[in-house]
């Protein structure tokens, strides 16, 4: 991946919410693949129970972005992170351990589903009883709550002990939201998660994450800007590892500032 | 190929610098030189099955079922029973798995998961060494260097340990010069080490990286991924790879014939001298002089062929369906 230096005359348009709701503020993020700069000094304020969109073109940085959020860059040696993330008034950069804990916090659904291979009852189970020791009843109805929230539970209730493999995509990926959210997240981050997915699953997938932010705030990597339209409160328009404009979503789409973003949104590249 | 013969034929006249068409070429002798690869094969492997049959039926005739039975092998009165070298097979080869099978899960984690994929490589090779050693070589160091090691450092205090009587005893109990079962076994686990290793690594590398980063992204530690995740991934295909392991070390012949002390007597115990199919074979068939010896030794062979067999037919099963679940 290489990104072209950006021009040092780019204007850029933050609009964010106000600094009492953000749950996750992240100021001046920088990101390497190696000696790559993929990130460029990067500001994004993740208001508390709400939908928070990334849009751009491919590799532009916004599932780098999601993927410093909860550290799962942790796991690739040679990607480093710099600047700060405010999460729960600490940098979540500077803490060298305790990964697992702040992933039970920010959960991650990604681009391709990933159900574990076991039964749809364990794979939600599974998370769970990693984070506490939860009895049989208990479960069950943590297990039945998180499926009846990702908008599952009436397509599987019959089939709780088969294996999570053998639902379709689109099942695959809700069995994958409701696993995050059984282990109760403050955030969710999704990547791309309806790519792979059907029309239909799609619209069950959206009016699930619609559903959610009710208790949950979310962050989704998305290419699709009637999805980001439909479902965000806040849309951040990323290039070349900046972001070049951030903005409640009722006019990111109406009446966007910058020229760069006026062009993706209207198809002129991208 | 049965596409528009207009194309096929401009595509063979191109094909001559004269311009005369050519002629259709034909496969029939690349086809029959493969075919005839195949059958000369499976000829060989027919003749073999058939003069195993043939050369042990004599005993096989004689002893009926008692052969795999009794355990009285006698060539000076022609008595022939083969369940200590069976039972002998079965045992090194089973305690090899348990003692090698820990330690290859390690090495393969350890190698995937743990070390950075520089040294990684490095170490991999370094495993693969182990594959590398002749397995007389391994019998060699088992009889001049661990046998007489074990016998000193284990054995003898184990058994001026132990409550006579006991039934520790029982199990311990047995001439105290390292060449026993027990060595046998942890030779043949390290020889059977870097297979099943080296199969792990690869099924583990083969676990998508999606699979990882989702386990991870739960919040779990690197061992919760491993267990919980990776390993159920592959178990599958994983078993395979033991059962290929395990086949390795049935048919094993040298080093356990070096070290596992050659007595034809059932073992008694995990410390007691023993033999294997192999090991028979190996040191009574320059000397066998009787028919009935003869086809005694040919029977034992087609017993081993059959353990060996459904083991990696099973691996081979196994492996074969791969992918999870």
């Amino acid at each position: 991946m290489t990104f072209e230096t950006p021009h040092q005359d780019q204007q850029t348009v933050m609009i964010p919410p106000p600094e009492g709701d953000r749950v996750i503020d992240v100021h001046g993020l920088d990101f390497f693949y190696g000696k790559t700069q993929a990130l460029f000094g990067v500001q994004l304020p993740v208001a508390r129970n709400k939908v928070t969109a990334l849009i751009g073109p491919s590799g532009c940085g916004k599932s780098t972005l999601l993927r410093t959020m909860n550290r799962i860059y942790d796991l690739y040696p040679g990607q480093s992170a710099s600047g700060t993330i405010q999460f729960d008034g600490e940098n979540i950069l500077d803490q060298a351990k305790n990964s697992e804990q702040l992933r039970a916090r920010i959960g991650m659904v990604f681009q391709r589903p990933t159900p574990f291979p076991m039964s749809i009852y364990d794979n939600i189970a599974f998370g769970v009883r990693l984070h506490r020791s939860v009895g049989r009843a208990e479960m069950d109805e943590i297990v039945e709550r998180s499926l009846v929230r990702a908008a599952l539970w009436d397509e599987v209730k019959d089939k709780l002990t088969t294996s999570g493999l053998g639902l379709s995509g689109g099942q695959q990926q809700r069995l994958c939201v409701a696993r995050g959210i059984a282990i109760n997240p403050d955030v969710l981050l999704l990547d791309e998660p309806a790519s792979a997915l059907d029309p239909l699953s799609t619209a069950k997938l959206e009016s699930t994450l619609m559903e959610l932010k009710s208790s949950i705030t979310i962050v989704i990597v998305t290419h699709n800007l009637q999805q980001a339209a439909r479902i965000s409160d806040y849309t951040g328009f990323m290039l070349l590892g900046k972001m070049i404009e951030f903005r409640p979503s009722s006019d990111a789409f109406v009446s966007p500032e910058t020229k760069q973003m006026q062009d993706y949104i209207t198809g002129r590249f991208g | 190929m049965s596409s528009s013969p207009t194309v096929a034929n401009e595509a063979l006249r191109v094909s001559d610098a004269q311009g005369h068409p050519r002629a259709p070429r034909n496969d029939w002798l690349f086809r029959t030189l493969c075919l005839t690869a195949v059958l000369a094969m499976m000829a060989t492997l027919i003749g073999l099955v058939g003069s195993l049959l043939s050369g042990g039926w004599l005993a096989l005739s004689h002893f009926g079922f008692s052969f795999f039975t009794t355990s009285t092998w006698d060539p000076v009165a022609d008595q022939y029973g083969a369940a200590a070298p069976i039972v002998g097979t079965l045992i090194t080869a089973f305690l090899a798995l348990v003692f090698a099978l820990p330690v290859a899960v390690g090495v393969a984690v350890f190698l995937v998961e743990i070390c950075p994929q520089r040294i990684a490589r490095s170490l991999a090779i370094a495993v693969e060494l182990l594959a590398g050693i002749p397995s007389i070589v391994y019998g060699m160091w088992g009889l001049f260097v661990l046998a007489p090691w074990f016998a000193q450092n284990v054995q003898i205090p184990l058994m001026t340990w132990v409550t006579p009587g006991s039934w520790l005893e029982k199990v311990v109990s047995g001439v105290p010069n390292g060449a026993n079962i027990f060595t046998a076994s942890l030779i043949l686990a390290v020889m059977i080490l870097p297979y099943i290793a080296a199969i792990l690594r690869e099924l583990l590398m083969s676990v998508p990286s999606h699979m990882r980063e989702a386990a991870y992204g739960l919040g779990c530690t690197p061992r919760e991924v491993v267990m919980r995740i990776m390993l159920p991934y592959v178990r599958r295909s994983a078993i395979g790879a033991v059962m290929l392991g395990l086949g390795r070390a049935l048919g094993e012949t040298m080093a356990v014939t070096f070290i596992i002390g050659n007595s034809h007597n059932f073992p008694g115990s995990l410390f007691d001298s023993g033999s294997t199919i192999s090991s028979t074979i190996a040191n009574e068939f320059t000397e066998a002089t009787g028919d009935m010896h003869i086809s005694a030794l040919i029977a034992l062979g087609m017993v081993l062929f059959m353990i060996t067999f459904v083991t990696i037919a099973i691996a081979r099963l196994l492996l074969g369906r791969g992918g999870p679940k």
